[in-house]
């Protein structure tokens, strides 16, 4: 233990290239390393047990933790062996034959018996004498044989009971049940759907807006300002029943039975981001140098080419930064896609697809974390491939 | 198929129309006013007023779609949800403030109220702390920058999703079969029984928290660390010739220099508190004395479809965020006076 | 040919008066420099003429028209900022082109006028470059040269050298002083706190003190002729030595001002006696520092090859005629 905190200073330190104070403190940099190791730990292993598990074999899955997924899993299974129908006579002998997996393959037997009480009786490729005459004898491949030199006449086939090893799998059928059979595929079109535009329209509406409020001079700016500030923090619902009303009433005119369009969330969603989306957008476009405005305007540019020439290329990572965030916040939005796009099977976006897969398949886990997976992974890598720009969001977001 | 492809081609070709209208509007609007107010044949003083009209008129084409949206979204429904709340649940009758005495009576209104006070002391004080804790300790190692980013992942995962997560970890089989759940798991391998932590009142109130609390300590931690970076290193070097340890350090030079940042981080968590939904929808939906206001109001508005009760609900909700909102302006104020 | 008149400009911000009552003329193809104190409202002062302010009294011309609220685009002036303002998305061909592009001119039209400029000011290697990617005295050129492009009837110059160094300040002195003469027709307002800039660059300078006007003329006009204690002692470097009390008295003044230049070492009759206290020797003159039991030393510039030693005692004296005496307002007294 000595030795490596001695060792600590000539670890290359965090890119800041601030000295660590907490250097000279023995022992510190030790115990600083395993608390932060326990709390990443802690943030990361929900997500990647979730990850494991949907890329397991689903039988291991449920009954085995997804921390031992490399390991080999133990189960006990039944089967029933055939009548005496099934018989075949070779030289004088007969035989029942056949696997008590049937066409699974990817486990072991190591120990069958013929009660529930002692599965493990006999260890696989041993024999076992059976009431009905003869003896069996199990595989590991699990191919049993059954043999008897009297001819068979049971109607009823006994059973066999067995403790099988899985070995470890790792498939993506899951996935593949829940993009097709869940229509979970379908929802994940559905959120395209709804969050590209609802991303891409908020933008040119609030770049504008935020320009004139940052660069332009007119009565009750300031108040804008405060009132855009206090909108921010506005609940949701508050919107919620005015709008379906009025959405209601609008289909109503057009003889549509409800108000339930992407139209409606696209614009509801454009609503619900311009806050943030001027406020940002504002703070960063009044950072720009003042000067580069004057002398454009000395220029002969208008306040409309000055935007298009100067402001929105200037502001691009602003832009970037609002992007992500409204796509992240629509993709990830179960309540403004509820109420404005129903809850039918057709039209759900994934988080809803997601509640009701908890619903009606609460238990199983197969689906689920590859059903959440699928949902959690679009913005995962938006928020990894971006997160400069993310980062820089927030910071002009809140600190500001 | 079909369908879907009608409905992809419907996306496409709203953006592209969105676009194109707002190209249109700001670009066309712009033109019209150049064109109807132009200054190119008169001279001197008929020109100079016509720029000067030109210029008064300008910003509010800049504003009138955003300024349009607010309105219709997020200024009227406010009036109109606290209209709302004044009559019955068909919306016709008016019954004075009858639906806020009967929430005050109302059990589950009592529960969601005491559920939403402890999520509002509990969930923003430990996902500050914890993000404070993580961007000091961060900020000192060399893979502080990959652990941050780990921490920082939730933030990018839905509601929905973290709860299939934390369901996961928190799932119960009976006693004696093998334990899938992570945190059954642990208890039973640390030799005692295991929960079904889902349904225990009070404390599945805590485990729901947490989920909350592991998605905005990576926003606290991000903000935190940011701030701590800005202290400028010359006061904590000349506390530490003043002869303070480490944690005087951290508590008496640190803390106080981005304690602005905290309640700012602090404040912005309690928001998202405020209007907490997805999780408690998705995991108990309110069952089990997990019951908050946002779930409780849309039980009423889309369950029950009683709008007056809904409404007074969302009312309660928008009451709590106000001082926040109004502290709020008033820094954004402050701060356009300094500059 | 373009011609301003200031008449009574007073600018506000609330309650702060920034310009007051100021009355100036700045006829056609001047080199006008406006110098002052920090804050005294010299950059306010070219941003009204700009346009970038509106001015809220009195009126502003330009050849004969007021142009209070007139665009600062089509007020037909270019300004060269402190910090450039240089477009830092577009090269420096768009930089210089921006301007023509919005005036509609024709491609061939930019392309000339650009290289031209690029040319008069050995911008041409770096046409293609980002702002971000030239220095600093080249990012100054581009933004003279984006200025030149529009061939302004007024150049207006805030402090346009103040980010260079000394080396590059004095060449592009030079080119700025070469620039007035080719364009001769073109009228140039520059802002400096630079002595030097002003003196060697202004056909007339103004000088501000507290958004007021003190005195204008050309430059040798305020070197020998300053209106105002204040001017006295704002023109001219090192600044003018001020005497009051006894030995001003016996000039008939409330306040004597002698410029170091103007004192010498004598110990003829009425010379004033006081002690070396510190010596700066600049090679060519030496200028010595000496208390005469006022409260700043005063200062007399010496021969470079001169020698004093401090503190030991030291007689000084004005040459004959070279006094400036002023009253109580500080107002020079005639004759
Ligand atoms: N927007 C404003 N609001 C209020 N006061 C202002 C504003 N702009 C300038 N002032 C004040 O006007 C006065 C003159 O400013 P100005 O920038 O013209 O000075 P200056 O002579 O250019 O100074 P410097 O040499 O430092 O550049 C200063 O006292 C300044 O504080
Ligand atoms: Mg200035």
């Amino acid at each position: 233990m000595t030795t490596a905190v001695e060792q600590a200073p000539a670890i290359p330190r965090a890119s800041t290239g601030r000295p660590s104070w907490l250097a000279g403190l023995t022992l510190g940099r030790a115990l600083t390393h395993l608390a932060l190791l326990v709390l990443v730990l802690i943030w990361t292993l929900p997500t990647a047990g979730l990850l494991i598990s949907s890329l397991r074999d689903k039988d291991q899955l449920a009954v085995s933790g997804w921390w031992t997924a490399l390991t080999t899993s133990e189960t006990q299974g039944v089967t029933r062996i055939g009548t005496a129908e099934a018989q075949v006579e070779e030289g004088g002998r007969y035989f029942i034959r056949g696997n008590v997996f049937g066409t699974d393959t990817n486990k072991t037997v190591t120990a069958f018996g013929l009660s529930n009480a002692a599965p493990g009786a006999e260890p696989a490729g041993g024999s076992v004498e059976m009431t009905d005459g003869g003896a069996i004898t199990v595989q590991a491949d699990g191919a049993f044989e059954w043999a008897s030199d009297a001819p068979f006449a049971h109607t009823r086939g006994p059973r066999i009971f067995y403790v099988s090893a899985i070995a470890p799998r790792f498939t993506i059928d899951n996935y593949i049940e829940v993009l097709t059979a869940s229509g979970v595929g379908r929802s994940f079109i559905n959120s395209f759907t709804v969050t590209i535009p609802a991303t891409i329209i908020p933008i040119l509406i609030a770049a504008f807006a935020a320009y004139a409020l940052a660069w332009m001079r007119f009565p009750f700016r300031g108040l804008i300002v405060a009132l855009v500030v206090g909108l921010l923090v506005v609940p949701l619902q508050m919107s919620l029943i005015p709008l379906l009303s009025l959405y209601n009433d609008i289909a109503k005119l057009f003889g549509a039975t409800d108000g339930k369009t992407y139209l409606g969330v696209w614009l509801a969603h454009t609503a619900f981001g311009l806050p943030l989306a001027i406020y940002l957008l504002r703070n960063y476009m009044a950072g720009l140098p003042r000067e580069i405005m004057e002398s454009a305007r000395i220029d002969g540019a208008s306040h409309f080419k000055i935007f298009t020439t100067m402001v929105l290329p200037l502001s691009f990572p602003a832009l970037a930064s609002f992007s992500i965030f409204q796509f992240l916040w629509v993709w990830n939005d179960l309540l403004v896609a509820m109420v404005f796009l129903g809850a039918q099977q057709d039209k759900l976006v994934l988080t809803g697809k997601l509640v009701s897969l908890l619903g009606s398949r609460g238990n199983n886990w197969e689906i689920l974390t590859a059903g959440a997976f699928v949902t959690i992974v679009v913005p995962l890598i938006v928020f990894f491939a971006l997160q400069r720009y993310f980062v820089r969001g927030l910071l002009a977001g809140s600190v500001k | 198929m079909d369908d879907v492809l009608q409905q992809l081609v419907g996306a496409i070709l709203a953006i592209v129309i969105a676009l194109a209208a707002c190209v249109a509007y700001f670009w066309g609007t712009n033109w019209l006013l150049d064109r109807v107010l132009s200054s190119g044949s008169s001279s001197g003083d008929a020109m100079t007023k016509r720029d000067n009209l030109r210029s008064s008129i300008r910003p509010w084409l800049f504003l009138f779609p955003a300024l349009l949206f607010l309105s219709v979204y997020l200024i009227y429904p406010v009036f109109e949800t606290v209209r709302l709340s004044l009559f019955d649940g068909s919306g016709r009758t008016f019954v004075g403030f009858g639906n806020y005495a009967w929430a005050l009576g109302d059990p589950n209104f009592q529960r969601s109220v005491l559920n939403n006070v402890l999520w509002l002391i509990i969930v923003p004080s430990m996902a500050t702390g914890f993000g404070l804790v993580i961007a000091v300790l961060a900020d000192r190692l060399w893979w502080g920058n990959i652990a941050k980013s780990l921490v920082f992942m939730p933030m990018a995962i839905s509601f929905v999703g973290a709860s299939v997560i934390w369901r996961f970890v928190y799932d119960y089989r009976g006693e004696g079969d093998l334990q899938i759940g992570l945190l059954n798991a642990i208890v039973t391998g640390l030799g005692f029984p295991p929960q079904a932590w889902i349904t225990m009142p009070f404390w599945n109130s805590i485990f729901l928290m947490v989920i909350l609390i592991w998605i905005q300590t990576g926003f606290a931690m991000v903000i935190l660390s940011a701030a701590l970076r800005g202290i400028p290193e010359e006061t904590l070097e000349a506390a530490r010739i003043d002869g303070a340890n480490d944690f005087r350090i951290f508590f008496d030079i640190m803390i106080p220099q981005i304690w602005g940042t905290i309640v700012v981080v602090w404040t912005t968590i309690t928001i998202v508190v405020l209007k907490v939904f997805d999780i408690i929808f998705a995991m108990t939906n309110g069952q089990w004395d997990t019951e908050v206001l946002a779930n409780l109001m849309f039980k009423w508005m889309f369950v029950n479809f009683d709008y007056g009760r809904g409404s007074a609900i969302a009312v309660v909700i928008m009451l709590a965020v106000l001082p926040i909102m109004i502290w709020n302006i008033r820094r954004a104020n402050a701060e356009q006076g300094t500059r | 040919m373009s011609h301003l008149k200031l008449t009574d400009v007073s600018k506000d911000y609330g309650h702060v008066q920034v310009l007051k009552h100021i009355n100036l003329d700045i006829v056609s193809g001047e080199f006008m420099v406006f110098v002052g104190p920090s804050g005294s409202g010299k950059s306010t002062l070219l941003r009204t003429i700009a346009g970038l302010e509106t001015i809220t009294g009195g009126t502003l011309e330009i050849d004969g028209e007021v142009v209070n609220h007139r665009a600062p685009s089509k007020r037909g002036i270019a300004m060269v900022f402190q910090s450039y303002a240089l477009y830092p998305h577009m090269n420096v061909f768009d930089n210089m082109a921006y301007a023509l592009k919005i005036a509609n001119e024709s491609k061939d039209e930019i392309k000339r006028k650009v290289e031209a400029a690029a040319e008069t000011l050995q911008l041409s290697k770096y046409l293609k470059r980002l702002p971000g990617q030239l220095s600093g005295g080249q990012r100054q050129r581009v933004a003279i040269g984006r200025a030149i492009v529009r061939d302004p009837k007024v150049f207006l110059f805030d402090e346009p050298l103040s980010n260079l160094d000394a080396a590059l300040r004095v060449a592009t002195r030079l080119q700025i002083a070469k620039l007035h003469q080719e364009m001769s027709k073109s009228t140039m307002i520059y802002v400096t706190h630079d002595q030097v800039e002003a003196m060697t660059l202004a056909d007339r300078i103004c000088v501000l003190r507290d958004g007021m006007l003190e005195q204008v003329g050309t430059p040798m006009e305020l070197y020998e002729n300053p209106q105002s204690l204040f001017v006295a002692g704002f023109i001219g470097s090192p600044k003018m030595n001020f005497f009051n009390g006894a030995i001003a008295g016996k000039y008939g003044a409330e306040t004597l001002g002698v410029r170091p230049e103007h004192l010498e070492i004598s110990d003829r009759e009425g010379s004033w006696s006081g002690k070396v206290i510190h010596q700066e020797n600049l090679g060519s003159d030496n200028f010595i520092y000496i208390d005469m039991g006022g409260e700043e030393p005063v200062v007399v510039r010496a021969d470079g090859a001169s020698h004093y030693t401090t503190g030991a005692p030291i007689s000084i004296a004005p040459m004959a005629n070279k006094t400036y005496r002023f009253d109580k307002a500080g107002k020079p007294i005639k004759g």
